[in-house]
């Protein structure tokens, strides 16, 4: 198959778009309704957690370049993960992709011109704000110590500030919830004629997964945290064993939140990849059924996983075997995820440009970390390695080498149609090199670490774990560079860039079938899709012929 | 564009394509925002099905000992203003703006009466020591897991005593929206979303009145 070449259909560049009308200046877009405005302000939201959250990690590294006191006190040491937690979860990986690129990008895939609720969608970006700005005081005001996940009774109990922080968090949950609720309206009630629920985008079917979670499992989250900040304040015996309360109740709360949210962070990841394996492909999705039918099944069985966070919390054998065999089905769908994008590459026409380098790091991270994830839901293995370096390096392996790599996917893939200017390419590919090479110099060693038995959240430790550790602060830094380097040569983009054409990268995602940058509406009048969103088989059009359908992939 | 009669409406926003679908997503948008309050408030109903189960005998003692009286005026109290709020959604459906007001009204007037009667509840509470967790110096009810009993207890009608707060001003603001009729027979949703969120208040209500009184 040939590249494709753009669409027809796509205009061309618009100069009266969404970032110079109706108006400029900062005002309107403080007061802004636009989902692409809100959107680009999440989007620079995030990226400011995200360095804050990066700066957090170096301290860390830092101090765990020697086996003894480094730079901090181990009580700086205890706030400093705590609040690389806080941050990298709440402010970055939960509303990064969903609310940032989701925002922008749903309602245009869908034909609209806006979400349903727009003043709901700004209200979410100021509760975001607000709970940051919460948090925020927190930190300054001395910042917590528990770790991001506040078991009781130690939360409780702690002297430092935890309560702003959970206060924060609770907010945070309520601009999460009003963002889910609001795609999931839009997708049910503005899709354009022609857009069928087979022919919804698979980035808006795996946000839509994402959105259920947000609406059903962050209110339980909410008010966890409120019990947390209400214990501590007052001393109402909730969870505090003293009075009778339980604190496992409280692990089992957490987690029916938390366990989900990691399903809320790394979906909008899947969402992502799904677009950008077919457009650097140049060939039509293989199993968009199994890829959406996927997302669907990762939301629904993400509920019932929450227990193998309590393997070694006095749970029963049987529970926990339950709770193990159910975590390995999220190993199932997102298996079929990974065969299908693989089989997508297959006899497609690859341009190896920056979104696909960071596809190919997050294929990697994805199907590594998911391993480790299947491991470490077998109880027997779970009991070695809970607690220790191979869980952190596992998580961050599903977390940051999936949902930054797919974040670093988005904004490069989707750079044009948001800002209507080029980055440079070859320092594209040299950013994505470096940050892909240093994560793996970072968090390889951690596994080995963690399987030799270094305990996670350790301020000291002995050693004979000193060379690893020395490796993985190494590769922090390699990290840390690229991911410096991605932020300058994007800012020197947004600003002197030159200009993009309609849509660079051929792509018949229905994103660009709109103007580049979008025009405040989105469409001039309301579109109509005749074709898939993932078709890049002109003949697809046709009713579809042996020869159309991607035979012999074995 | 299709349905330009529809665009006309003035109450058709921008980005919707008829009043139609706009109806449409504001009800879906509710019907979801309600799932997310009743997820809230399953949080301490699962704490409170826990603790009951460790401290059977004291949960069931403590349960005897307020008021069940002011719990069962309440919930009559309580679904008699839901039966108003719905006569207010059947004027309004009737294009009367007017007797949607004064039913919303009434039910304001019935919402007021329930938190009446809660406070005489909390008061008694607070003279006789029924208090959560450190607080907690009630003489009657001493087995383990008693101060646990009233810490749920003030969590769970506490968080409700604030939806009937706030459902009050909704029915308020909508109420008084139709008495000036900003509503029509054909564009009325949100008197019903307003009486979609008092529903809800009213049918947490309904959960909390046995599992707190009766059992």
């Amino acid at each position: 198959m040939s590249p494709s070449q753009p669409p027809s259909e796509a205009p061309a560049y618009s100069p009266r778009n969404y970032l110079n009308a109706p108006a400029t200046g900062l005002r309107s877009w403080l007061d802004t309704r636009d989902h692409k405005r809100i959107g680009v302000m999440f989007l620079v939201a995030t990226t400011v957690a995200l360095f804050l959250g990066g700066v957090f990690a170096l301290l860390i590294r830092i101090e765990l370049l020697t086996p003894g006191p480094t730079i901090m006190t181990a009580m700086t040491y205890n706030r400093m993960f705590t609040l690389h937690g806080v941050v990298m979860i709440f402010l970055f990986m939960i509303p990064a992709i969903p609310s940032g690129f989701g925002n922008f990008l749903l309602p245009i895939m869908l034909g609209a011109k806006d979400v349903a609720f727009p003043k709901l969608n700004l209200l979410s970006f100021y509760l975001y704000l607000l709970g940051a700005a919460i948090a925020l005081y927190g930190m300054i005001q001395g910042g917590a110590d528990t770790g991001w996940t506040f078991y009781t009774p130690y939360s409780t109990t702690t002297v430092t500030k935890v309560t702003p922080i959970l206060l924060g968090a609770f907010v945070l949950g309520f601009s999460s919830i009003l963002t889910g609720l609001n795609f999931i309206v839009t997708t049910h009630t503005m899709r354009a004629p022609g857009i069928t629920w087979t022919k919804v985008p698979l980035f808006v079917w795996s946000i839509y997964a994402t959105s259920v979670i947000q609406i059903l499992a962050t209110p339980v989250l909410g008010m966890t945290l409120l019990l947390v900040a209400i214990e501590h304040a007052f001393g109402w015996g909730i969870f505090d064993p003293a009075r009778g309360g339980d604190p496992v109740l409280f692990q089992h709360f957490f987690w029916f939140y938390s366990h989900p949210a990691v399903y809320i962070m790394v979906l909008p990841a899947m969402a992502v990849i799904s677009e950008v394996v077919c457009a650097f492909s140049h060939k039509n999705i293989f199993g968009y059924k199994a890829v959406m039918y996927s997302s669907l099944g990762i939301a629904f069985v993400g509920f019932f996983t929450w227990g193998h966070h309590l393997f070694t919390s006095g749970q029963s054998a049987w529970d926990a075997g339950i709770f193990g065999v159910l975590s390995m089905f999220v190993g199932i769908f997102t298996a079929i995820k990974v065969f299908n994008w693989v089989a997508t590459m297959y006899r497609g026409s690859i341009s190896f440009k920056t979104p696909f380098a960071y596809f190919v790091g997050f294929l990697f991270f994805l199907v590594f970390g998911g391993m480790t994830g299947v491991a470490l839901a077998t109880v027997s293995l779970d009991v070695h390695w809970q607690d220790t370096y191979f869980v952190v390096a596992h998580f961050h392996f599903i977390m940051v080498g999936g949902v930054m790599m797919a974040f670093l996917a988005a904004l490069h893939y989707w750079f044009p149609k948001i800002t209507g200017r080029m980055y440079p390419e070859g320092w594209g590919l040299v950013g994505a090199v470096l940050v892909i090479l240093g994560f793996n110099f970072t968090f390889i060693p951690q596994f080995l670490l963690g399987n030799e038995g270094m305990p996670r959240r350790y301020y000291a430790y002995p050693e004979r774990f000193w060379p690893l550790n020395v490796a993985s602060t190494a590769g922090a830094s390699v990290l840390a560079a690229g991911l410096v380097l991605v932020l300058v040569y994007t800012i020197i983009a947004i600003r002197w860039g030159p200009r993009s054409v309609a849509n660079p990268w051929g792509s018949r995602g229905y994103e660009w079938a709109s103007a580049t940058p979008p025009p405040p509406e989105n469409f001039e009048e309301t579109p109509t899709f005749a074709r898939g969103p993932h078709e890049y088989d002109d003949s697809a059009e046709a009713p579809p012929t042996p020869a159309a359908e991607p035979s012999h992939v074995r | 564009m299709s349905a330009e009669a529809a665009r006309a409406h003035p109450r058709l926003a921008h980005h919707f394509e008829s009043l139609e679908k706009q109806v449409h997503a504001a009800r879906l948008g509710m019907w979801l925002f309600l799932a997310t309050e009743v997820l809230l408030f399953t949080a301490l109903f699962a704490a409170y099905a826990v603790y009951r189960y460790l401290f059977h005998e004291t949960f069931a003692e403590a349960s005897r000992h307020i008021e069940t009286w002011i719990g069962l005026v309440n919930t009559i109290v309580l679904v008699t203003s839901s039966l108003t709020v719905a006569l207010g959604l059947h004027r309004a459906t009737r294009g009367d703006g007017k007797g949607t007001a004064l039913f919303f009204g009434l039910s304001v007037l019935l919402a007021l009466t329930f938190l009446g009667f809660k406070a005489i509840e909390y008061t008694h509470h607070f003279q006789e020591g029924q208090l959560p967790g450190r607080f907690y110096t009630y003489g009657e009810v001493t087995g383990p897991g008693a101060s646990l009993f009233f810490t749920l207890y003030f969590l769970i009608t506490g968080l409700h005593g604030i939806h009937v707060v706030i459902g009050m001003t909704v029915l308020i603001v909508v109420g008084i929206r139709a008495g000036r009729g900003a509503f029509s027979a054909e564009y009325h949703v949100p008197v019903e979303l307003a009486g979609l969120y008092w529903h809800l208040v009213d049918l947490i209500w309904i959960f909390v009145f046995p599992l707190i009184y009766l059992i």
